[in-house]
């Protein structure tokens, strides 16, 4: 057996033998022709009929795999028909040289001035000139289109795929990917979760012709790829895989089910997220709606703030994704721990205790101002609630509705429309949670963020490895806390919801739902298992 | 001749997909249509040189049109940049 190792992007198990999907290699001369305008004529035949492959492709993959992955090859199909790749090549052609001598050019020239772009998406774009430069040169060749050609499904393994190559597979195939390029982000990785296929990518492989057919585990919960693995180690793995299977059907039946227990108590399971993608997810696994949209995302990655627009239209994004569900967005919640350089931060002793979050936002009006505007204009498009990080104190609460008293109205005024938004706050540090009672009477909801309030009862760093034995998420204090949360939200009328990693510890889902919590809020990836959790209980 | 000014919402910026609907829609009218970001330009009816300003989210872009259909491609482009870009 050999065993290589990779980075798993998408979890599951695929069994079976492995298809070595390698380029046919084409070469390429400079030889002259004699008939330029014949040559020319040649070309724009076989660019025709590329372009007929590219909408019979994306017809497939709009019923195979959707618009969203479908869209590369109408992109193709639009670049075969620009004028300035058209004329690069024929150019080439008028100066004598043969057709697929012009057309590799061609592409390679659009493909370099792309490569050279200082953005990371638009660098991505040289392999599509790539792509379409080869799809017609395969056409002047008389050379088939690249396809899978085995009669049973196998696991795909490749150097790299191309965006057009990954769509175009037969599904019903391919049992799994296996790539030495990529990353978690590829178009690969993207495709393998959306089909559902365990997937490895950086998979250090060598590719010999020997490794075709050969019998092989894909193992993306691992992270592993098996070549040839013994008896004993397969059985394990089959075993493995059909655990997987009947929990992801176990799973899937559960897709429009209610979270009611036995006995017919229920709760709300919403999904948190970080950025407009992933409200995709959320959808996908059925979530009630959003109970942590953290808005981090916007400002993390850049040098600039974030403008009203851009927030606006974020915001906006997912409260029509989520089709009129509750979508909970916290406010900033940044400090000196994460890299924002233009917030000009000092560095701190003890970032956790620091200046954070809604420290900065009442300290610094004007980011927290520009946050609340996009958030009352967005929330004219779905069912926005917001809520605020960090607090301790009823004065902050009391000025935080200052300023969105004041914000609203300049919006009025202005004459954008505003709409309504329940206001809450986060329960994370033990103050907050010991005068739940009078910040109850202060707001339409609590969030109870277990990460924090955690490692701030405890006074244990959750990244200080040296302390996990004593990190008990368990532990009586915590417990007791959010016990007296809850009891006191319920006491002034409003709900409450857990957001932090303690909402998907299924060990707990009875306990929440003895003591009356109204919401939890997971991964994605655990919205369906906590369901399940639910519905198991008496 | 007619233009206008408008700052790109899109997270991407002015990707693949978009800037080959753009091309469409330009291509409709017989004006001349140039998109002006950063010092460069590109006419808005080839794909590759559109994509090549690599207009980034937050970019301010120009558009110009001038031709004999040019009031009626200045209402759909303006309406185009709102409702895609």
């Amino acid at each position: 057996m050999e065993r290589y190792i990779g980075k798993g992007v998408m979890r599951g198990i695929a069994i079976g033998r492995v298809y070595l999907y390698q380029k046919a290699d084409i070469q390429v001369t400079d030889q002259k022709i004699s008939d330029p305008a014949a040559e020319k004529e040649r070309f724009l035949a076989a660019v025709e009929q590329a372009k007929a492959q590219l909408t019979r492709l994306y017809g497939e993959a709009l019923a195979n795999v959707g618009e969203d992955h479908a869209a590369i090859f109408d992109v193709h199909k639009m670049l075969l028909e620009d004028e300035d790749y058209l004329d690069a090549a024929a150019g080439e052609i008028d100066d004598g040289y043969n057709a697929v001598y012009a057309v590799d050019l061609a592409g390679t020239q659009f493909a370099e001035m792309f490569a050279a772009m200082d953005d990371e998406y638009m660098r991505g774009r040289a392999a599509d000139f790539k792509d379409i430069s080869r799809r017609v040169i395969r056409i002047l060749l008389d050379l088939p289109e690249e396809e899978i050609r085995s009669e049973e499904p196998v696991v795909l393994v490749a150097d790299d795929l191309t965006p057009s190559e990954t769509v175009k597979f037969d599904k019903t195939k391919i049992l799994g990917f296996v790539t030495v390029k990529g990353s978690a982000n590829s178009h690969t990785a993207i495709l393998a979760r959306s089909m559902n296929l365990p997937a490895l990518v950086c998979v250090d492989v060598p590719l010999a012709d020997e490794l075709h057919g050969k019998t092989c585990v894909v193992d993306g919960f691992e992270g592993e790829f098996l070549v040839e693995p013994e008896e004993e180690i397969l059985s394990e793995k089959v075993v493995r895989k059909n655990q997987w299977i009947a929990d992801l059907e176990a799973l899937e039946k559960l897709k429009g089910q209610d979270n009611v227990t036995k006995s017919g108590k229920r709760i709300d399971i919403f999904a948190n997220i970080g950025n407009v993608k992933d409200a995709e997810e959320a959808c996908a696994a059925d979530a009630g709606g959003i109970g942590l949209f953290r808005s981090e995302f916007l400002y993390l990655g850049r040098d600039t703030f974030p403008s009203e627009e851009e927030q606006y239209t974020s915001y906006k994004a997912v409260l029509e994704k989520m089709e009129g569900k509750k979508v909970v967005i916290r406010t900033l919640d940044i400090g000196a721990d994460k890299k924002v350089d233009y917030f000009g931060l000092d560095p701190e002793e003890n970032p956790a205790l620091g200046y954070r979050a809604i420290r900065i936002c009442l300290d610094r009006e004007e980011i927290f101002i520009t946050q609340l505007r996009a958030l009352y204009r967005a929330a004219a498009h779905g069912k926005l609630a917001i809520m605020f990080p960090m607090i301790i104190s009823v004065d902050e609460v009391k000025r935080i509705k200052q300023i969105v008293e004041m914000v609203k109205e300049e919006l009025t005024k202005e004459g954008y429309p505003v709409g309504e938004a329940e206001l809450g706050i986060m329960i994370e540090t033990p103050a907050a949670a010991v005068i739940s009672d009078r910040l109850a009477k202060e707001v339409d909801f609590f969030s109870i963020g277990t990460n924090d309030l955690t490692q701030y009862t405890l006074a244990v760093d959750r990244q200080n490895q040296k302390l996990e034995g004593i990190c008990d998420t368990h532990h009586e204090a915590l417990l007791r806390l959010i016990e007296m949360t809850v009891k006191n939200a319920h006491e002034a009328g409003i709900w409450v919801g857990i957001c932090g990693e303690l909402g998907a510890d299924t060990e707990l889902t009875e306990w929440f739902l003895k003591i009356g919590v109204d919401e939890l809020s997971v991964a994605a990836s655990a919205v369906l298992k906590v369901r399940s959790a639910v519905r198991e209980l008496p | 001749m007619r233009d206008f000014t408008y700052v790109i919402k899109d997270p991407v910026g002015l990707h693949a997909r978009p800037a080959g609907l753009l091309v469409k829609k330009a291509g409709e009218f017989a004006s001349r249509i140039t998109i002006e970001s950063e010092g460069k330009s590109a006419e808005a009816k080839k794909l590759i040189m559109l994509m090549g300003l690599g207009i980034k989210q937050g970019a301010e872009v120009v558009c110009r049109i001038e031709g004999e259909d040019e009031d009626a491609a200045y209402e759909a482009l303006a309406k185009f940049f709102e409702e895609n870009l």
